[in-house]
């Protein structure tokens, strides 16, 4: 057993003094009584490790014992993570509620991956195969999915299969095939498999640019700032702007196998939401509960301020090992900028010279590196997985010029800033349509797209134009363009999230919808005067909003479209 | 046997340093100066080196001042004694009564299983229209009064906790004016609710720590009492006082400043107080009402910055009244359909209304010609001003929305409040 004295105790860094080799980012145990605290090396200077404790730290004294593991901090990766609810350290929730009710104790810690539990097993290769690290032995029925039980992850080079076991009933614990490496040393293929968090998973054939888009059913998002699957995006807004209940949205309609939500440093509120509704709605893709394809890790501000680093590590690593099974996954940080703040903390601790804002200079490369876990890849057997990474952005001050912001810029695909403006107006989702950008393809024509983008930015140049010179000052022309610009705005950019049919606007119903705004944006249209003008715009735009909330392509959905087209022929001009 | 320490080896500002062996982190040591005796909080162990937080302040500690440890963390009496009492933010009596001991609680505990948290569902009325209308508070929300100083919200709090349907009040005050102490305690207990009360008061002029300590202190209280099925409200006032208070040691410690001089985990911080409120399944709440004053009305401020951030709304009042908009009550969705069919219209309808209003006064002001509809609103707007927003408007839910009826019809024809026509046929008041 590697153990060490503690030699001081600061907020929730220990100073500990080691006599037999140690690992950088090893996990330790400071002994406090009975219980056992959580920790992880993150600095070594000659005979003193320091140590972030995941637990408060109160009671501990100097000269007090802590337990080297030999082991990275690392997740359990195996059938029954999905519907589960973990903390930052995948401690399951529901049963720490069960065992301590209302509060969480310190030191508690329970296995995330349920050991009674029998998965049936059904193998896939033959004994003589030969396969590498992460190729599947197995597979296991969870929920709507085939969960591949794989070679672990860690095993080097080319393995022979000695054994697998027939079909049949097993628990995570039990063996279930035997690989050897050529030099005949043998090694045992469990139902779970244990890998380190910080460490990506990287058994694939190789990586692919991400090309196809990730519907989301959100018009602003799929038509104008789209996120591709396997892509990253980030979502950065002030308080109060909507992030979360944005992301809830996502997380409800997105086109994907599996989305895991990071809560990282948010309000518990917002997370009992999701987890008192989510078994209640069905995923319209599989007519199954949402919960079946959901998995929330979830350590919100006020639990431990170093297990909030941890989560976004926990999430990502969940979110890589299905992809190993040719699956889409989704996963929603919320917020990033929480978990910065967690790197801002420790770095303070260890008297790190700090960054602008204090944020200690390596955030950016830690920031880029979590965002590079994304990625669509070809599988081994040929299939394709993915993970797309969205994370949330609180700025401070809702102002985008701070570093967290910034430094994830540079390193996602798409950015969907959120403005109080449009949040103050009651313009939901409230995505700046003139700020933001993707360097992903979009669902619709793009020439089509940029006639609408030169619509919102001129008839945006033209509002503004009206604020000095009066609507007077103002030819009719322009004031059509601000109009035309208002009209895209109110009935295709705005969504309105608790109607049932606009929550969630498919690919399909976008093209047509789309397609149909375009026409009217490419119309001559003739008016007396402006105030008919605004009048026939605000008829229209009630018109259409009405035809947002019927069901696509019945026929109540296609009167109002001929009656929309009516009344634009009524005002077109032939000339 | 606890062991004495004679030698202090460092005192700046209110951290002293002594040499002393099997310390435990966190513990209480009663530090002895040539004039009082006060507790000190061990907050940092280096080797034989033990950073002790004097809670009465640096001033007036010797190099020989005498240190004894205590053993223990801090901790403080809990019992039904507490209700009608009065104290500082170390927890000694401020009133005339006698020194509470037993049954003695630990305070900053663990936070509560996010997975044994309810979605909040009952209202907690107040008998404000701008609030009960417009921003209606829950039960365990955390909800923040913004403000600059010199509004009246100490008057607004101490109104809502009178008027709010709790079982118990628990007052946090830090960096409260006397004056402001005194208001507090005189308006509890002219109105008969001190008996139902407990103050923990940190005035301006009481030593730094102690104010860092009172929202622990208070809601480790409302924590015991809601586990006894009682529904408490906590007030605290001012955060950004505590905010301050905490960047002040944060800086004697030499701690890196983050934003403006605040500590890097000025939202853990406070958050880890905010997220106290809750609702126990079964039991009893906390709810949160505070204070955060915004420094120059600035609300990027990082004190009002990182609260929104964390509470489930705000409000902010602003010339004497609750400002409709920027105000938000993030939970009112929960109970605000339950409540009269006509909540969520008139809700909604007269918020429109006053923001065109203002819309038309900014016209006004510009010397641009009234139009029949600006005249109907600038008549709305007064009257919406008057008899809904001002604070001294006291009434119940139900009657506040019949005056919201009443102060449309006054104004407008039904087919301009662009109201559902369904809506205006049963909730539309007949013209006498």
């Amino acid at each position: 057993m590697n153990l060490g004295k503690i030699v001081g105790v600061n907020g929730n860094l220990l100073t500990v003094e080691f006599e037999k080799p140690i690992i950088q980012n090893e996990v330790g145990f400071a002994k406090l009584g009975e219980i056992q605290l959580k920790s992880e090396v993150i600095r070594i200077r000659s005979r003193h490790a320091e140590l972030q404790v995941f637990e408060d730290t109160g009671g501990l004294k100097v000269g007090d014992q802590v337990e080297f593991t030999g082991s990275l901090l690392s997740v359990e990766l195996g059938p029954g993570l999905l519907t589960q609810v973990f903390d930052g350290l995948q401690n399951p929730l529901p049963a720490l509620a069960e065992e301590c009710g209302f509060f969480l104790q310190r030191g508690k810690y329970i296995k995330p991956l349920p050991r009674e539990a029998k998965w049936k097993f059904t193998p896939t290769v033959n004994e003589g195969d030969t396969v590498v690290a992460g190729d599947a032995v197995g597979q296991v029925p969870e929920g709507v999915f085939n969960h591949r039980i794989m070679v672990p992850f860690h095993l080097p080079g080319r393995m022979t299969v000695k054994s697998v076991e027939p079909e049949g009933e097993f628990t995570v614990e039990d063996t279930v095939a035997v690989v050897a490496d050529g030099k005949g040393r043998e090694y045992e293929v469990k139902l779970m498999q244990v890998w380190p968090v910080k460490i990506p998973i990287k058994c694939y054939a190789e990586r692919l640019r991400p090309t196809e888009p990730l519907a989301t059913s959100q018009r602003i998002v799929d038509t104008f700032f789209p996120v591709a699957r396997g892509g990253t995006y980030c979502v950065p807004g002030p308080f109060g702007a909507g992030k979360t209940v944005l992301q809830q949205i996502t997380s409800r309609h997105a086109d994907v196998d599996i989305v895991i939500i990071a809560a990282c440093g948010e309000r518990a509120g917002e997370v009992v939401e999701t987890l008192r509704e989510f078994p209640e709605l069905t995923d319209p893709k599989t007519g199954r509960s949402l919960m079946e394809r959901t998995l929330i890790i979830c350590n919100t501000s006020s639990m431990p301020v170093a297990a909030r680093e941890a989560s976004v590590y926990t999430a990502v690593t969940i979110a890589e090992y299905y992809r190993q099974m040719g699956l889409s996954i989704l996963l929603l940080a919320d917020s990033t900028s929480r978990w910065a703040q967690a790197l801002r903390e420790m770095s303070g601790r260890l008297e790190e010279i700090p960054g602008e804002e204090a944020f200690p200079a390596y955030l950016e490369s830690v920031i880029a590196a979590f965002y590079e876990r994304g990625g669509v890849v070809r599988l081994n057997d040929g299939s394709i997985g993915s993970v797309t990474i969205g994370g949330n952005v609180s700025p401070a001050g809702g102002n985008f010029e701070e570093p967290v912001t910034q430094g994830t810029l540079k390193v996602v695909g798409a950015f969907h800033g959120l403005s109080r403006a449009r949040s103050d107006a009651r313009r939901y989702p409230a995505i700046d349509p003139l700020e933001s950008w993707s360097k992903y393809k979009s669902i619709v024509d793009e020439d089509e797209l940029a006639i609408a983008r030169r619509f919102l930015h001129d008839g945006n140049e033209v509002g503004q134009m009206m604020k000095v010179v009066g609507e007077e000052g103002t030819s009719i022309d322009d004031f059509l363009v601000y109009l035309k610009a208002e009209y895209l705005d109110s009935v295709y950019l705005q969504q309105n999230a608790f109607n049932d049919v606009d929550a969630a606007t498919p690919v399909d119903r976008q093209k047509h919808v789309f397609g149909f705004i375009v026409r009217l944006l490419n119309t001559q249209l003739k008016f007396e005067n402006k105030d008919d003008a605004r009048s026939f715009f605000q008829k229209l735009t009630q018109a259409t909003r009405d035809w947002n909330q019927m069901a696509f392509d019945s026929d109540e959905f296609k009167k109002q479209e001929e009656q929309l087209n009516h009344q634009i022929a009524e005002v077109t001009d032939y000339a | 046997m606890h062991k004495v320490y004679h030698r202090i080896e460092q005192i700046a500002g209110n951290v002293i340093v002594v040499s002393a062996g099997g310390i435990i982190y966190g513990e209480l040591a009663q530090v002895e100066t040539g004039f009082s005796t006060s507790l000190a909080q061990v907050i940092r162990l280096e080797g034989n080196r033990v950073y002790l937080q004097v809670f009465a302040g640096g001033r007036g500690v010797s190099t020989d001042s005498k240190v004894r440890f205590l053993g223990r963390a801090m901790q403080i009496p809990f019992s039904e004694n507490l209700l009608g009492r009065i104290f500082t933010g170390s927890g000694v009596p401020r009133d005339n009564g006698p020194v509470l001991s037993g049954n003695e609680i630990s305070i900053g505990g663990p936070s509560v299983n996010p997975a044994k948290r309810i979605i909040p569902r009952n209202m907690v009325r107040t008998g404000i229209p701008m609030i009960d209308v417009f921003n209606t508070l829950v039960e365990s929300q955390k909800l923040p009064i913004f403000s600059v100083a010199g509004e009246p919200y100490n008057e607004l709090l101490a109104r809502i906790a009178l008027q709010a349907e709790v079982d118990i009040i628990i007052l946090g005050g830090m960096g409260l004016k006397h004056d402001d102490y005194l208001y507090f305690r005189d308006y509890l207990e002219e109105n008969g609710a001190l008996s139902r009360s407990i103050l923990y008061v940190h005035t301006a002029a009481d030593p730094t720590v102690e104010c860092t300590l009172v929202p622990d202190i208070a809601l480790a209280t409302a924590e015991q009492f809601a586990l006894q099925d009682n529904r408490v409200l906590v007030l605290l006032t001012d955060m950004t006082n505590f905010a301050d208070a905490m960047k002040e040691v944060a800086i004697t410690m030499e701690q890196i400043p983050s934003n403006r001089g605040y500590p890097g985990d000025l939202y853990s911080q406070l958050a880890s107080r905010y997220e106290k409120a809750v609702d126990f399944e079964g039991s009893g709440s906390i709810t949160i009402l505070a204070v955060t004053t915004m420094p120059g009305d600035d609300v990027t401020h990082p004190v009002p910055d990182n609260t929104g951030y964390i509470t489930e709304g705000q409000f902010y009042l602003k010339n004497g009244r609750i400002e409709p908009f920027g105000s938000l009550s993030r939970l009112k969705q929960q109970v605000n359909g339950k409540t009269r069919d006509d909540h969520r219209i008139i809700m909604d309808t007269m918020i429109q209304l006053y923001a065109s209003y203002r819309e038309t006064l900014e016209k006004q002001s510009m010397g641009f010609r009234m139009s029949g509809w600006d005249e109907k609103l600038l008549k709305y707007g007064v009257r919406f001003e008057n008899e809904m927003m001002a604070l001294s408007v006291n009434i119940p839910l139900e009657e506040a929305l019949d005056r919201g009826w009443k102060i449309l019809a006054d104004c407008f024809e039904p087919q301009e409040t662009g109201i559902a026509s369904k809506f205006t046929d049963k909730f539309w008041p007949d013209k006498a």
